[in-house]
């Protein structure tokens, strides 16, 4: 578990959202999706994960159920709901024009001005 | 689904909390297992996987707590522990929160107790519906300084077809006499239009009140009772509809009832407890059947204004209606008598200047409520000083600040709202006794109660001065030096200099405060102390004054009392028998204008509008003076004195030239460079025969306390005559056996005449201060609360300071210091605060105090006595609260003090 990047304030709820929607998973498997999906590039502390799934069942956007995993554990999974899946949507719109404005921004050149 | 995903977050937090948790510790149990069955399939051992996956995921608690939070309603567990905590405090010290308590209950049970009066008589005065479109009609003649002169028949037809209003009726409160009954009695009664209940927007609770559009002439034979009346006259009769009852000879049929809660809009209690309504045209016999515009007789009217017009855009309409009316009527209306119409808020009339002095008693208790506040945030920061260590202790072990502020402020609020309970508890116990110092005129006073209004603003002030006290002490936790505070062996206090100075401030404020109410409560007591002492030109001690009224049947042939020589054929024979009553030494009979403070105003005696002999005056514009009418044996029997000329005798009879006596101060208005003996004065328009004046008085305060200098005259009730009468006895005299006595004595000259409202005219004076001395008592009151509070505070930063300093004060004595040196250095610490609390106190006072001016009587609102007075008292109390602080320093052993660092 040795990821690279620390992540932004803000973007766990976002990453968990996505991992999710991908297909329902636990705890454990939320961590290793992320780990997967960002190319192993993204450090994710494991105690302020079960906060943020805590945080996002209340909000509504993700539901949980209790089920056996692929080597026959017990475990708690995550699904999004309708409400999540608007909200990823929404999320990953608002975070590609953040991240397009300030690739924009750091591109520019003097004789641009 | 938002709402209802916290729903059932909240409802699994609290409903299947064991369930959560168990599934909380699964869940991260069940990550640790799959993170062990990874690493052991990389090739570990399982319990070394095991151990491995532990060690990564980290603090276990940490995160279950954090979890934790995150779940809905976490906040009520929080609350609830804060709360069970703030009680563990509380109860281990239970003298400090005691003196909290006990302080916050005073300062919110005062303030509640005010605000109890205050709703239920300022902020609903009028329990009418729409009650912002009613109206009182006051009409002025600036011209010649005369102000709520009345109004006649016509204007009133006037005013009420203008399209201003929709209903106007006049007021006529009168007293009559209920006849034909077992034992004559008096009533309070009200004429007025047919639509006066309408107007008001009330109900009877039984049968029906007047056709409200009846305007036949005279006055209607149906009556309007009160609830009051029915259950004490007719004992309550269910077929009280339709039985009869006989006012004044005249008979009247019941038709309806008022509820026991319905009140009129009067100015005082007596009008605002009327029990007979009967309703009139106002015109027809008994009066005018053509009445004229300038018969200013209908003392005052009330209205109710069109829906959605405002009282501003209603008397612009009226001004216009008055310069019509003026023209037209060119000859009734001189221009420069300046006839106006006054619309005036109905709230107002009736709360008169009840309002000024309840504004004042509301700011005096909100001045100590904020004094008790102030007292509270001292100790608080005291006592935070003290718990600093435990502070950092838990700060140090991972409380967050937010989480120990939160705490504090939990365990302020816990205070207050104990200090709030236990404010309202102690006003439920004194309520009887509290109403008792409220005086009779303020109106709507059956209504003050603990409602459920006046427990919200307990409440909210509870909940207001706890976060208001315990905010400062509250925040004071996140400037806490972890490493000092923890550093400090033992001994509580740190006391950084911030904090002392704080708390410096606060008894200055403190003490500024309590010198200004003490200032306003020297001002209202030097008033009411010269009101008392005033001279009042009649000595009202040893006299007895009884009530007596003879009819005005509206058939005025079947009047026996028409003349005034019928009328002095009865005074004559009540007074001889009075004279024989035992004790009595001196009687005399008068009209309900020369009773001592004894009326009240717009009744039955408007001042007279007078006309003197040789000067020019149209008719109209004659000036008014107040007219007494009396015996000749009144002006002994009150003592008064007489300065020039002479008094009414025997041979001043109806067929005699009618004479008067005036005082002193109508002399020097009228004829300030001649004498007034002999001149000429006519009373009445209508009036034929000049009146000769014959004496002049001394001034007596019989019309005002206040007012020494009204203009009165004095006439000969044997010539003039009246109906509305007093008896006044002069004598050693058995106050609970003499009123049955005279009315025995009355009854049976004339066994129709009700005998009422005896009283001791020591009574009566007394009563006229009523108000003051309610003012007076309660802002004493609270300015003696208010020191003790500031002495309190004084006390406790003094305490604090030796406590402080004892270390500082031992050193000082072991190199020979004089402990009389320590003594006074402290004092001069006391007083430093004293004096500067006091100067600003005394910038407030003064900024303050004219607000006053109006509550106050020959004393400016800046008297340097007063002032003075307050200060030195106060400095006085200041230096003993430092004394007792001040000798425990000087006996501080210094081979102690030393030590114990």
């Amino acid at each position: 578990m040795d990821y690279e990047a620390e992540l932004l304030p803000g973007t766990l709820d976002l990453l968990i959202l996505k991992a999710v929607s991908l297909g329902p998973l636990h705890g454990y498997g939320v961590l290793l999706r992320i780990g997967q999906i960002s190319g192993r590039a993204l450090l994710i502390q494991q105690g302020a994960l079960y906060p943020a799934l805590f945080r996002l069942v209340r909000q509504g956007l993700l539901k949980a159920s209790w089920d056996k995993s692929d080597n026959n554990r017990r475990a708690k999974y995550y699904e999004l709901t309708a409400k999540g899946r608007r909200r990823l949507r929404e999320e990953t719109d608002g975070w590609n024009r953040l991240a397009k404005a300030i690739a924009t921004a750091l591109a520019a050149r003097p004789q641009e001005i | 689904m938002t709402l209802l995903a916290y729903l059932s977050s909240l409802a699994a937090h609290f409903l299947h909390r064991s369930q959560t948790e168990n599934e909380l510790e699964e869940e991260l149990r069940s990550h640790i297992r799959l993170r062990a069955d990874d690493l052991e399939r990389l090739g570990l051992a399982r319990s070394e996987a095991e151990q491995r996956a532990r060690i990564e995921f980290g603090g276990e608690v940490q995160v279950k707590e954090k979890c934790r939070d995150e779940l809905a309603g976490n906040f009520i567990d929080i609350l609830i522990q804060d709360l069970r905590f703030s009680v563990r405090m509380l109860r281990k010290t239970p003298g400090f929160t005691a003196i909290v308590v006990l302080t916050m209950a005073l300062g919110i049970g005062a303030t509640t107790a005010i605000f109890s009066v205050v709703d239920a008589t300022l902020l609903h005065p009028l329990p009418y519906p729409h009650a912002e479109q009613l109206v009182r009609i006051v009409d002025d003649l600036a011209g010649i300084g005369a102000h709520d002169v009345g109004m006649s028949e016509p204007e009133w037809q006037d005013l009420q077809h203008s399209g201003i209003f929709q209903y106007v009726s006049p007021t006529w409160y009168d007293d009559n006499n209920l006849t034909g009954l077992s034992k004559p009695g008096r009533v309070s009664l009200l004429i007025e239009a047919p639509d006066y209940f309408a107007l008001l927007g009330v109900k009877p609770e039984l049968g029906r009140t007047f056709p409200p559009l009846d305007h036949s002439p005279g006055f209607t034979t149906e009556a309007v009772i009160s609830d009051g009346l029915w259950k004490r006259t007719f004992g309550g009769d269910p077929a009280i509809l339709r039985k009869q009852f006989r006012m004044d000879t005249d008979l009247y049929r019941i038709v309806g009832v008022m509820p026991a809660d319905f009140h009129d809009p009067g100015t005082s209690p007596r009008e605002r407890n009327i029990e007979v309504w009967a309703a009139t045209s106002f015109y027809g016999p008994p009066m005018s059947d053509h009445p004229a515009r300038s018969g200013r007789n209908l003392p005052t009217a009330i209205a109710r204004l069109k829906p959605g017009l405002t009282i501003p855009a209603a008397q612009s309409r009226v001004d216009a209606l008055v310069a019509a009316l003026q023209k037209q009527y060119a000859g009734d209306y001189p221009a420069h008598m300046k006839w106006k119409i006054r619309l005036m808020p109905l709230k107002e009339s009736v709360l008169g200047d009840v309002r000024q002095t309840l504004t004042m008693l509301l700011i005096a208790v909100g001045l100590v409520l904020f004094i008790a506040c102030v007292n509270v945030a001292n100790l608080l920061l005291a006592r935070g000083s003290v718990r600093s260590r435990e502070m950092a202790i838990r700060r140090a072990l991972g409380a967050g600040q937010a989480r120990l502020t939160r705490q504090l402020l939990t365990e302020n609020l816990l205070l207050s709202l104990l200090g709030g309970a236990t404010g309202l508890g102690a006003l439920f116990l004194a309520k009887d006794f509290l109403l008792k110092l409220v005086p009779e005129t303020l109106p709507r006073l059956n209504e003050i109660s603990i409602s459920w209004i006046v427990l919200l603003f307990a409440l909210g002030m509870s909940v207001i001065s706890g976060v208001s006290f315990g905010i400062a002490p509250a925040l004071s936790v996140r400037r806490l030096d972890l490493i000092h505070a923890l550093k400090q062996e033992g001994r509580g206090s740190t006391g950084s200099r911030e904090q002392t100075r704080s708390r410096r401030t606060l008894v200055i404020t403190e003490f500024a405060m309590s010198l200004v109410l003490l200032i306003a409560a020297g001002l209202l007591l030097h008033s009411f102390w010269d009101l008392l002492n005033a001279p009042l030109g009649f000595n009202p001690h040893s006299v007895m004054t009884i009530k007596t009224r003879m009819p005005y049947p509206n058939d005025p042939k079947v009047d026996k009392y028409a003349t005034a020589a019928q009328q002095g054929r009865f005074f004559r024979e009540v007074l001889r028998r009075c004279q024989q009553l035992p004790g009595v030494n001196e009687s005399a009979f008068s009209d309900l204008g020369a009773l001592p403070l004894g009326h009240d105003r717009n009744n039955q005696n408007p001042p007279l509008p007078m006309m003197i002999e040789g000067r020019q005056t149209q008719s109209n514009e004659a000036p008014l003076v107040d007219e007494s009418i009396v015996t000749p044996e009144y002006f002994h029997l009150m003592e008064m004195t007489l300065r020039r000329g002479r008094i009414f005798n025997e041979l001043d009879t109806d067929q005699a030239e009618p004479v008067a006596v005036i005082n002193e101060s109508m002399a020097q208005t009228f004829w300030p460079n001649e004498d007034a003996i002999g001149k000429h004065v006519k009373l009445s328009r209508r009036a034929t025969k000049w009146t000769t004046i014959i004496g002049v008085v001394a001034n007596a305060r019989t019309e005002s306390l206040e007012n020494v200098k009204v203009p009165q005259i004095y006439t000969d009730l044997y010539q003039r005559g009246a109906k509305h009468l007093v008896i006044f006895l002069r004598g050693d005299l058995n106050a609970a056996a003499i009123p049955d006595a005279v009315r025995e004595q009355v009854q049976s000259v004339d066994p129709t005449l009700p005998v009422f409202s005896a009283e001791m005219l020591s009574n009566t004076v007394s009563a006229a201060l009523d108000q003051r001395r309610f003012a007076l008592e309660i802002v004493g009151l609270f300015a003696l609360t208010a020191l003790l509070l500031a002495a309190i505070g004084i006390y406790g930063v003094l305490s604090f300071l030796v406590n402080e300093r004892t270390h500082e004060i031992g050193i000082r004595l072991a190199l020979g210091a004089q402990r009389r040196a320590i003594l006074q250095m402290l004092l001069r610490h006391g007083l430093w605060l004293a004096l500067t609390g006091a100067a600003v106190g005394l910038v407030c006072a003064l900024a303050l105090s004219h607000f006053m001016a109006s509550a106050l009587y020959g004393v400016r609102p800046t008297d340097p006595m007063t002032f003075g007075v307050v200060l030195v008292i106060s400095i006085v109390v200041a230096l003993l609260a430092s004394y007792l602080p001040a000798r425990r320093a000087t006996r501080v052993d210094p081979m102690i003090a030393l030590r114990c660092d």
